[in-house]
């Protein structure tokens, strides 16, 4: 049914035919094509566009290597860009697209390009479009749209995936005859085995090779093999699973791709599994892959790897022409004439640049087909496809002289020898050296815990590889501890030996002009690219990539790497390991975002933190806000009231009678033993021994490197033991901080830090009122300013519920806080309400509590911004001079204590207008930037209190010019506000309210 | 991602664990040079090869300690409490 296979062979399931679409099309399959295999069965040629001249691309390859075949798979919220057609398994429904081209495929508007290349050589963008510098933003629009590939949803994406993170004694990466040998005898000997293969299916190349082992079809050993495998408890074989990166200590990351064969997931499967394999010992079986050769025309549809036309035909009997050449400089192409046969190809001749004769075993290939030996095939005609090749004779010094023969052809496939895949052990930092009978680099050396065989390691042959495969995994898991009693049989294959490759890296032109001799067929990067590039002084490898964009497609330039560093080798004059490669890093192939996030994505990824007494908040019509990753009430609610109105109405609440606000975010750290006092004498500014029992004091704290790290009030709630609080964004940091003090500097003293942030929650009770409410629920005498005065702290009961009562204010108003354990604090919070009904007491949120603190001068995260010093602030008088403290000589070093420091001061906007956070102040009011900025912003609110715009500034030796009239200028918001300089404390300086 | 043997706990992943750098420097007392507290507090050497971190198990025991690593291989080479003479349990 199929117009391009053979009637029988193959493995795949004829029994089970499948359709698929691709481009709007109906085509027909088998149960184990590949959609490339699927393509080109339906004889289908050109499936995309190239990157930058939109020349059509066919197949090229039949695997991870493949360069040009890319398309969109599936369509709506699934959808999927850039995937290789060779690595895509055809199921039933299949939906495919080509891509990068307009209006389609075989009619590409953008291939006006490709006549117009000539005047896109490397660098056109860089060279055209710089000038005028100030247009490229202008240019780069238009540019973007003719680049670019497929397109990415923009659903969401309807799937779920998983993290694993998993152990073994030996990771094999790669099932091929080395990785299946290799994990044969690891498991044998004991050892736990995962063995991961990209693949659907274990057996590597021999699924695709007529090989024989043990003078049996390799087949047969892959699939026994393989059995033995999977019924060892010791054994976990994992197929469509990429290790796309080494990470160190040998973990190994690995893509399991569970559905993507599959039109969806089945049920509530994941779609793909995101695999962190830490192994004792690490098997790189990762084999070799084939690459091409430059010479004029070679990325025409219809010239293919060797290997590809071999596979899709011993695989799946397809027939990638109807007449083909051969064109090679090493034995294994010539396998693919026997292969193609046998689908019925005609094979027109093997062009073979070498003047020696191949070996016997690949003699046996060709049979009668003519052999053209010390030939090369200098030129590929045909405008859309492949119609004929020029063969020209190939001299020893690497030239070609005249046109010998035209044969017509519409199938070439190509053979430049096998590259290693070397990315892996690359990863692993293992180091390269030049192999130049194969011409590629191979792993320098075995690592203490990374074990190279097979193709990988270099050694391409059948044997060499199931020999190194075992003796990898017998050393590898005797160095994971386990001793292999039986020495396993290896087994035999016939190795008839083979003549050496010639190393080709380019077929010169016969003569000036005609079609480009690719090296990357995905970014359209030409031999005479490299030698523009070189020309114009690109001679490291690394420019020369970034320069032309060689290998840096979504192949990373599998096929085509080693031949343009072999190029510039040739232009330098020098060889290829003086040239060096670029770095290999992860990931080998693309990883999905959704595979890396997991299940950590939306609230999954930044978890919400709620006080105790967020349901109380939530059912009492509190607007919540985000502050940091806590939820916390704005402000509550009231029917008919604007935001401004219920701020407004908040701050009168506390400011005229009694509010009541939750603080359980602050971080409290309990601070134990003899050594106490000493150690917070030590981490903060200011005295500490002094403190008597049950008294409060505000404590500032320094970075070694003398700027503010953070403040809070610490109190003594007995002989030896401390509670402490920090702001809430550093409740953390602290006590990290106070940790390695305790633990690294000073471990002499006897202290111990607890954090109980998450034990105690708090409230503030604020306002003129406050005290009654309190002396309504622990008694008058107890309330009573005498024996709870400023900064006092008492232990008592609420509803029989022990807490501790601070009074401290942040507000500026008579206040306490009341901290309580975290699952009473509801009881305690409706309790305190119930109390205060008399006083008419209610909640405030947020907002309110921050225009307090602005009208009270007091700094929160916005001012201790890392760059204030505790002078800055206001805070100078507090440090001590005579002892030790953490910051304290840096605190002293002039640049901190010189004039002209900016400091905290507070600013009155003079026309009513609000002040813009984060605004300049400036001397002009017409100033722009660039401009001389005195200072700037840090908060600013509306006062209810003083009816005015009011905030609060960092300005240079702004203590100095209280009364100064100044402009807060925000570019950003283009607004300019005159602001009279003031004292940071608008409300009660002398702190009467709060003492009282 | 890195194994670190946390000497309390065991080997953990480095999630668990947060880093703070250097440990083979030590801090001056108050009456030393300026420059001596200059290098203590911003000047790190940045060697190639074997170095002694500070690292702390956060999400564990919560313990600050110091690791041998070679920052060229990443290859953790031991591990040792803060202060083995003064570490009360």
């Amino acid at each position: 049914m199929n117009s391009h296979r053979h009637p029988v062979g193959g493995t795949i399931n004829r029994g089970h035919s499948i359709t698929f679409r691709f481009d709007g099309r109906t085509y027909s399959a088998y149960e184990g094509d590949t959609l490339a295999s699927a393509l080109l069965a339906n004889g289908v040629r050109i499936v995309g566009r190239s990157f930058k001249y939109h020349r059509p691309r066919g197949i090229f390859g039949m695997g991870v290597e493949e360069p040009s075949s890319m398309v969109q798979l599936r369509s709506g919220p699934r959808s999927e860009p850039n995937v290789r057609a060779t690595e895509v398994e055809v199921f039933d429904g299949l939906e495919a697209f080509s891509q990068h081209c307009w209006p389609s495929v075989n009619l590409d508007f953008g291939a006006v390009i490709n006549f117009a290349s000539p005047i896109f050589p490397s660098g056109f963008y860089y060279k055209t479009f710089m000038w005028p510098a100030s247009k490229w933003m202008f240019y780069e629009r238009f540019i973007r749209k003719a680049a670019g590939l497929g397109k990415s949803a923009i659903e969401r994406d309807p799937d779920s995936y998983s993290k694993f993170y998993q152990f073994c004694d030996v990771l094999v990466v790669g099932a091929g005859p080395a990785g299946l040998s290799a994990a044969l005898s690891a498991a044998r000997a004991g050892a736990t085995v995962v063995l991961v293969d990209e693949n659907g299916q274990t057996g590597g190349r021999l699924n695709f090779d007529d090989a024989a082992v043990d003078g049996k079809p390799a087949q047969e050993w892959v699939y026994q093999s393989t059995e033995k495998l999977k019924l060892m408890p010791n054994v976990e074989v994992l197929c469509r699973t990429t290790a796309f990166g080494f990470y160190d200590q040998n973990l190994v990351g690995a893509l399991e791709r569970i559905a993507d064969h599959q039109r969806e997931p089945d049920g509530r499967e994941d779609r793909q599994k995101l695999r962190m394999i830490r192994a004792k010992q690490v098997v790189l079986a990762t084999g070799a892959i084939e690459r091409s050769i430059p010479f004029s025309g070679n990325d025409k549809p219809g010239v293919m790897l060797a290997s590809a036309v071999r596979g899709y035909a011993n695989r799946f009997a397809v027939r990638c022409g109807k007449k083909a050449v051969v064109f090679t400089n090493n034995d294994s192409a010539y396998a693919t004439v026997s292969a193609l046969k046998s689908v019925g190809v005609t094979v027109a001749a093997v062009i073979d640049c070498r003047l020696a004769s191949p070996g016997e075993s690949a003699l046996k290939h060709i049979g009668n087909t003519p052999l053209k030996q010390g030939f090369a095939i200098s030129r590929v005609r045909g405008l859309r496809r492949v119609k004929s090749v020029e063969v020209s004779r190939f001299q020893d010094n690497g030239e070609v002289i005249g046109s010998a023969e035209t044969l017509t052809c519409d199938l070439v496939c190509v053979s430049g020898g096998w590259t290693p895949t070397v990315h892996l052990f690359s990863h692993a930092q293992g180091k390269l050296n030049f192999d130049e009978e194969i011409g590629a680099f191979v792993p320098r050396e075995q690592l203490g815990s990374v074990q190279v065989a097979g193709s990988a390691n270099g050694s391409m042959s059948l044997g060499a590889c199931l020999r190194q495969g075992y003796d990898a995994g017998s050393v590898s898991s005797m160095k994971a501890g386990h001793k292999s009693e039986q020495k396993a049989k290896v087994p035999q294959v016939d190795d008839s030996p083979e003549t050496p490759m010639q190393l080709l890296w380019q077929v010169p032109k016969v003569r000036r002009g005609g079609a480009k001799r690719f090296v990357d067929i995905q970014n359209d990067v030409t031999v005479e690219d490299i030698e523009l590039a070189f020309s114009e002084g690109y001679v490291s490898v690394e420019h020369l990539k970034r320069y032309t964009t060689l290998g840096m497609g979504t192949d990373q330039g599998r096929t085509s790497n080693i031949n343009g560093l072999a190029n510039l080798a040739r232009l330098r004059e020098t060889d290829i390991p003086s040239v060096g490669h670029t770095t290999f890093r992860p990931p080998y192939t693309p990883v999905s975002m959704g595979a890396l996030a997991g299940g950590d994505f939306g609230t999954h990824l930044s978890p919400v933190r709620r006080t105790p007494l967020h349901d109380w908040h939530q059912s009492n019509r509190a607007e919540m806000q985000n502050s940091g990753i806590w939820k916390r009430p704005f402000f509550y609610v009231k029917t008919g009231e604007q935001v401004r109105d219920a701020i407004i109405r908040e701050t009168r609440q506390v400011r005229e009678k009694v509010g009541i606000v939750d603080v359980s975010t602050l971080g409290k750290i309990e601070v134990q033993g003899r050594d106490a006092a000493e150690f917070l004498e030590r981490v903060y500014i200011n005295r500490w021994k002094s403190l008597p029992v049950g008294r409060c004091r505000y404590g500032l704290m320094l970075r070694e490197d003398g700027f503010v790290f953070d403040d809070g009030t610490t109190t003594r709630v007995a002989e030896n033991e401390y509670y402490m609080t920090t702001t809430t964004a550093n409740a953390g940091p602290v006590l990290e901080h106070l940790e390695f003090y305790a633990q690294t500097i000073w471990p002499e003293l006897h202290v111990h830090l607890t954090s109980i942030s998450d034990q105690w929650a708090g409230m503030a009770l604020a306002g003129p009122d406050s005290r009654n409410v309190l002396g309504a629920l622990i008694g008058e005498s107890e309330a009573a300013n005498e024996n709870l005065p400023y900064m006092g702290y008492l232990a008592a009961r609420i509803e029989g519920v022990a807490v501790r009562i601070f009074r401290v204010s942040f507000s500026g108003e008579l206040g306490y806080e009341i901290h309580i354990p975290s699952k009473f604090a509801q009881q305690v919070w409706q309790a305190v309400l119930e109390a205060g009904q008399e006083w008419d007491i209610a909640p405030y949120g947020m907002e309110a509590m921050t225009v307090m603190r602005i009208e009270k001068g007091h700094v929160v995260a916005a001012e201790l911004d890392g760059r204030t010093t505790a002078a800055d602030l206001g805070f100078e008088r507090m440090m001590k001079k005579d002892v030790d403290f953490v910051g304290k000589r840096l605190a002293e070093r002039d640049a901190l204590v010189s004039a002209g420091r900016k400091q905290l001061v507070g600013v009155v906007s003079l026309s009513g207008r609000p002040i813009p956070k984060g605004a300049q102040i400036v001397a002009e009011q017409d100033a722009r930037p660039p401009a001389t900025t005195k200072g700037h912003v840090t908060s600013s609110c509306y006062s209810p209190l003083m009816d005015k715009e009011i905030g609060l500034a960092l300005i240079a030796d702004g203590r100095q010019i209280y009364g100064k009239e100044l402009y807060a200028a925000s570019p950003l918001t283009g607004r300019t506000v005159p602001v009279e300089i003031a004292h940071h404390i608008f409300v009660d300086p002398k702190g009467e309210r709060t003492r009282g | 991602m890195l194994l670190i043997p946390c000497p309390h706990c065991g080997e953990r992943a480095q999630t668990e664990f947060t880093y703070r750098g250097d440990a083979t420097v030590e801090r001056p007392h108050a009456e030393d040079s300026a420059e001596k507290w200059y290098d203590y507090v911003y000047t790190r050497d940045n060697p190639r090869g074997e170095h002694t971190e500070w690292w702390h198990h956060t999400s564990g025991c919560r313990r600050w300690f110091k690791v041998r690593r070679n920052t060229w291989t990443h290859e953790i080479l031991g591990s040792e409490s803060a202060n083995s003479d003064n570490n009360r349990e």
